[in-house]
């Protein structure tokens, strides 16, 4: 099926303004809050409609959606008109238009005759008058949020022309005492699983471009090795268990590399390994630290963090190793780089004032804003519509991870896990 | 999401297929939510969106207790210098290495909480690798040392003042 996005729909984007530096935080629900910030923020009011049926279910289907379009900052949610609506219902389009909407989504939840749920919505163009169409869900209990956040993707590509992102995973690392735990988890944070427990640290956790394995630093064997783990089977892979330290892994976009960081032959350098393991090349030469590597979507160049000008500062060499360029010159420490999907964006790191804060660079142009006024943020990832980031920062002393819109102006704390949180890394769409 | 597939039932993954009715306006498209995982069918409790097998490589036995001073080197902020005070506690190594040829000895690295992750674990490289160069300058072979990092992650004390941070960049020098 072809979805067909709406240009005229973005026509009559509504203007907001929320007054000069003005900070509102909606509550959305128990333990989910986005705020929204700054002024000029152009959303489309949308209309969701509780999902006929919901109510006997532990899984609100219309709170989730609500709760991941507000978060992808591009919506504004208002309420709906009283009666019950289905996929069905022919919404009474002059009075949503009264009511600021744009668009309006119904749907509903039953139970199947074999134990599983049916979840079904439709979406309107209130402007235009026009059936969006629909789609029907099959799920089984467990995957009742999954079908919600592929109702959420399905109305925010019909509506933006972007895919959605509400169905992908987020990898992240908890620790509770001495116990350290790699989790996967629904973009919202919810549904987190287990992937691995371990009493040592593990850090730096990478998607595979697939989607099914995860890359990673575990200290389980008293020193940084990197293993590739797939998710869903549990087997994992010792890639780098090489004298000294072995670290910081990003997939090449094939998924056939991995570039990590070896202190094999002295100080942290970078290699390139095949990710099944064996002999690592390596990437380039320097006396300096190099590290965090990561590549260009395209795979032609790798974006890493060198020490070689005397500060830590973000670097880019081609694939091959050639032709070292310096990218940022702005501030003392700039580290994490992460690139988004269509290549136009460097997240990273910057030290201001002895302040760790998420930057985002225009690549076509040089560009750089601050996306956030926090003190500690560490290791952004793009969501891979490369419409948001996820990154990990301190709230009241505690470790938590944030979603931010690239602008800045719509941010979310994710929920789930209890005690520190960190480490987070979005993964790819699933094909 | 776009390669829903018409015959649902040739797959084994019953999660993974989906059929699609072209859209008019009466009955809204069927298709069956896709499992995210691959394999989601076949890792047991993997009925979940998601499909992870967890992986438990079990608890804590006993935390090692803290190394004794005659086996740590403090550094300053940023610094990978070996100060004066340490050469004696470096130099007793140097010789009990020599004299025990068959014997290997670690040298972990650490830093303070401040900055990131990986970039935190290359400068505690680097000060494991300045106490290995100093023991090899010492006359300890190469093959008997490894220089590893732990970079932040195992501070010693907790606290974010410059008391804890200057305890926790060091260099410890452990024996397996």
């Amino acid at each position: 099926m072809k979805f067909c996005p709406l240009p005229r729909l973005l026509e009559v984007y509504r203007f907001f303004c929320f007054g000069l530096l003005l900070l509102a935080t909606v509550p959305v629900f128990a333990q989910f809050r986005i705020e929204v910030s700054g002024v000029g923020l152009t959303q489309v009011p949308v209309v969701i409609a509780p999902f006929k049926g919901q109510e006997a279910l532990p899984q609100k289907i219309s709170e989730i959606i609500r709760a991941d379009l507000e978060r992808s900052g591009q919506f504004r949610v208002i309420a709906s008109p009283a009666g019950v609506f289905d996929e069905a219902s022919r919404p009474e389009l002059s009075a949503l238009r009264q009511s600021g909407a744009d668009a309006f989504a119904s749907g509903s939840v039953s139970k199947l005759a074999d134990g599983r749920f049916d979840v079904r919505f439709r979406l309107w163009d209130v402007v235009k008058g026009q059936d969006l169409g629909g789609r029907s869900f099959a799920v089984a209990v467990p995957d009742l949020r999954l079908a919600a956040h592929r109702v959420a993707d399905d109305i925010y590509e019909k509506l933006t022309g972007d895919k959605g992102v509400f169905s992908t995973r987020i990898a992240y690392v908890t620790k509770a005492g001495p116990r350290y735990q790699l989790w996967v988890a629904d973009a919202d944070g919810e549904n987190a699983q287990s992937a691995l427990a371990s009493p040592e640290p593990i850090i730096s956790p990478a998607w595979s471009p697939d989607g099914n394995q995860l890359a990673y630093v575990s200290f389980e064997s008293r020193k940084p090795v990197v293993y590739v783990h797939n998710v869903s089977t549990g087997k994992r892979r010792l890639i780098a268990n090489f004298k000294g330290s072995n670290s910081a892994p990003a997939w090449s976009p094939d998924g056939s590399t991995v570039a990590l960081t070896l202190s094999r032959d002295g100080g942290s350098q970078l290699f390139l390994l095949a990710a099944t393991g064996g002999e690592p090349r390596r990437l380039i030469q320097s006396p300096s630290i190099d590290t965090e590597p990561v590549y260009s979507p395209d795979g032609q160049h790798i974006y890493f963090v060198s020490d070689r000008g005397g500060t830590p500062q973000i670097y880019r060499v081609s694939a091959r190793g050639q032709g070292v360029e310096r990218i940022t010159f702005t501030g003392t420490y700039n580290i994490s780089p992460t690139i988004s999907q269509d290549g136009r964006w460097l997240a990273y790191i910057s030290r201001v004032g002895g302040a760790y804060k998420l930057h985002l660079m225009n690549l076509t142009d040089g560009t750089v804003s601050v996306i956030t006024d926090s003190v500690a943020d560490e290791s952004p990832s793009f969501s891979p519509n490369g419409k948001m980031l996820v990154y990990a920062t301190q709230q009241q002393g505690r470790e938590a991870l944030m979603t931010s819109t690239l602008d800045g102006k719509v941010k979310a704390r994710l929920s789930g896990q209890h005690g520190d949180i960190r480490e987070p890394h979005w993964g790819p769409f699933f094909k | 999401m776009k390669k829903f597939v018409l015959a649902g039932l040739v797959s084994t993954l019953l999660v993974a297929c989906g059929t699609s009715v072209p859209l008019n306006d009466v009955p809204v498209e069927d298709a069956t939510a896709k499992a995210v995982g691959a394999d989601a069918a076949a890792a047991g409790s993997g009925v979940q969106g998601g499909g992870v097998a967890p992986v438990d490589l079990g608890r804590a036995v006993d935390q090692a207790p803290a190394p004794a001073d005659s086996r740590l080197v403090y550094f300053d902020y940023d610094s990978f210098v070996i100060k004066p005070e340490f050469q004696a506690v470096i130099a007793a190594h140097a010789r009990f290495l020599r004299a025990q040829p068959t014997r290997k000895v670690a040298i972990e690295g650490h830093t303070d909480e401040r900055g990131g992750r990986e970039y935190n674990l290359a400068l505690g490289q680097k000060r494991a690798e300045a106490v290995r160069d100093a023991l090899s300058i010492l006359g300890v072979p190469s093959g008997q040392m490894e220089a590893v990092s732990f970079g932040k992650e195992k501070p010693v004390v907790l606290g974010s003042e410059e008391a804890a941070f200057a305890k926790n960049r060091r260099a410890e020098i452990r024996y397996p």
